[in-house]
């Protein structure tokens, strides 16, 4: 974990969603999956946000604007400096021998590095409006589908699945898919263990999202 | 001065590299048995500051003294355990298990946690048998929230406290912007961060008064000026809480910006900053500021 002062690249809206790009400096952008925490201006908290991409010299993550912290990330100009914390927490496993990518909605967010560490697998992205799913054009051989339609619906089986989304769309896949590695999240302060704020029931125990995860296989999390 | 962390705020065994950088490592609260703590969301940000609802989540004594302090105890930095409980007699018990670790430095009596539903007895009573029971230099941690914390510290000092931390967060609420609903499970949970510091200022500012009792000053201190403030108050050491969150490298960073502002008021070394805001003005200062005011 290494934490660093770095600037704004640019930003470019995806539907209702901001792409942040960031001057990497000296950071490792980690592995799909892992995190970072932002700092957000003018908030006490920084936020966690998984690495969306991570091109050369640079860091990008998908912002989703439903908070103060986001709505502040979301209004970085470019040249503007922020401190970067990271990577953190526990990415996707990369030894999958058919993988299938299954997000939803803002979970999308680490799939498109994942993507690329991965050579392009199929995807299978959910979204509420065609406007949300614009943000699919950031995943390769992606499928789409709108809601009522879900997930589950379009996932064929015969994958190893790696799935991010809300919380009922990872619980769905879950019981379709017990062998799936599903990315997680929760409110966390501080993002490296110090808080115990992002408790989940993992096991039948509480414990930190951050240390633990975000990445946890399904079986260690269905009740 | 030394520099702490609030207990409850960092983890050393998974942030070793942070806790090395303090004077001092404060465990979270350890109680007699494990606790899982309360359940999500335990957390929530609010205007300059945060609320938390953990609820003592931590491993119980027995494993505490058996796998956990071992480990704390090769960081090489002096550990202080907090401990809590719910009746008199658990702060007796877990203050004589401790009494023959080496790798204790001191035990803090946190007899304020907002967010445990038993309340335990008198602050007084506590100290009284925690201080029967080990010989370790005992800091009670107390509450803001009471009408006269100078006479709860007073009570504290005549059990036989050797120094006080202060303060505890102190009970907050926050809604969901959208459902008017609490945001956290267990609806109220400690508030801290800046918006603390004035609070936690006026608790170590009357503490000091009554009691002389050396007080680990601690509630929003984001920078140096703020521990300076802190000394100033009264404090002999301070803690860092909510910054350690969003600045792992705090307190680095406020012990340098500390001594950049004791430097640059002439004071000579961090302890003697400490009760600045106490002293009565100078002859000097009362004939400067006479002089100022005839010539304005």
């Amino acid at each position: 974990m290494r934490r660093e002062r770095v600037k704004l690249a640019g930003a470019e809206q995806v539907g209702p969603y901001t792409l942040l790009r960031i001057g990497r400096g000296a950071l490792d952008p980690g592995v799909p999956g892992q995190f970072f925490m932002l700092e957000a201006p003018g908030r006490p908290l920084p936020r966690p946000m998984s690495v969306c991409l991570a091109p050369p010299g640079e860091l990008a993550f998908l912002i989703d604007p439903i908070g103060p912290g986001t709505r502040a990330l979301c209004g970085l100009e470019p040249g503007d400096e922020i401190e970067l914390l990271g990577p953190l927490g526990n990415g996707f496993r990369l030894d999958v021998g058919r993988p299938l990518l299954v997000g939803g909605g803002i979970g999308i967010a680490p799939l498109p590095f994942l993507s690329e560490a991965l050579g392009g697998p199929p995807a299978v992205l959910g979204f509420r409006s065609d406007w949300h799913a614009e943000a699919a054009s950031l995943v390769p051989n992606a499928e789409v589908v709108i809601e009522p339609t879900y997930v589950t619906e379009a996932m064929q089986s015969g994958h190893e699945v790696l799935a991010c989304g809300p919380e009922p769309m990872l619980t769905a896949v879950a019981r379709v898919e017990p062998g799936a590695q599903l990315a997680w999240e929760a409110p966390m302060a501080c993002g490296y263990g110090a808080c115990y704020g992002c408790a989940v029931e993992i096991g039948g125990e509480l414990k930190r999202l951050c240390v633990a995860g975000p990445v946890l296989e399904a079986e260690a999390v269905a009740a | 001065m030394k520099i702490l962390n609030a207990s409850g705020c960092l983890d050393a065994l998974t942030a070793p590299e942070v806790a090395r950088a303090l004077d001092v490592f404060v465990t979270k609260t350890v109680t007699p048995l494990p606790r899982e703590g309360n359940g999500p969301p335990r957390i929530s940000e609010v205007e300059h500051g945060m609320l938390n609802s953990i609820g003592l989540a931590n491993p119980g004594i027995d494993a505490f003294l058996a796998e956990t302090l071992p480990r704390l105890g090769e960081l090489g930095v002096p550990i202080w355990v907090s401990v809590g409980g719910f009746a008199v007699s658990d702060y007796a018990d877990l203050c004589d298990r401790l009494d023959d670790r080496p790798e204790v430095a001191a035990i803090e009596l946190n007899v304020s946690c907002p967010n445990v539903d038993d309340v335990p007895a008198g602050v007084g009573e506590i100290v009284a048998a925690a201080h029967a029971a080990t010989r370790k230099p005992l800091y009670t941690k107390l509450s803001p929230a009471t009408a006269d914390i100078a006479q709860v510290a007073l009570a504290a000092q005549r059990a036989g406290t050797n120094g006080l931390s202060l303060v505890n967060t102190i009970l907050g609420l926050a809604l969901d912007e959208r459902t008017l609903k609490p945001r956290l499970s267990r609806a109220a949970g400690g508030l801290s961060g800046p918006t603390l510091k004035p609070i936690a200022l006026a608790a170590v500012y009357a503490c000091y008064a009554a009691t002389g009792l050396p007080i680990v000053g601690m509630g929003g201190i984001q920078s140096g000026h703020d521990a300076l403030e802190f000394l100033a108050a009264g404090a002999a050491s301070v803690a860092l809480g909510t910054v350690l969150f969003s600045d792992p490298a705090a307190p680095g960073r406020v012990r340098a910006e500390l001594a950049n502002e004791i430097a640059a008021r002439g004071v000579d070394g961090a302890d003697n900053a400490i009760g600045l805001a106490h002293a009565e003005p100078t002859a000097v200062s009362e004939a400067t500021a006479r002089a100022a005011a005839m010539s304005g």
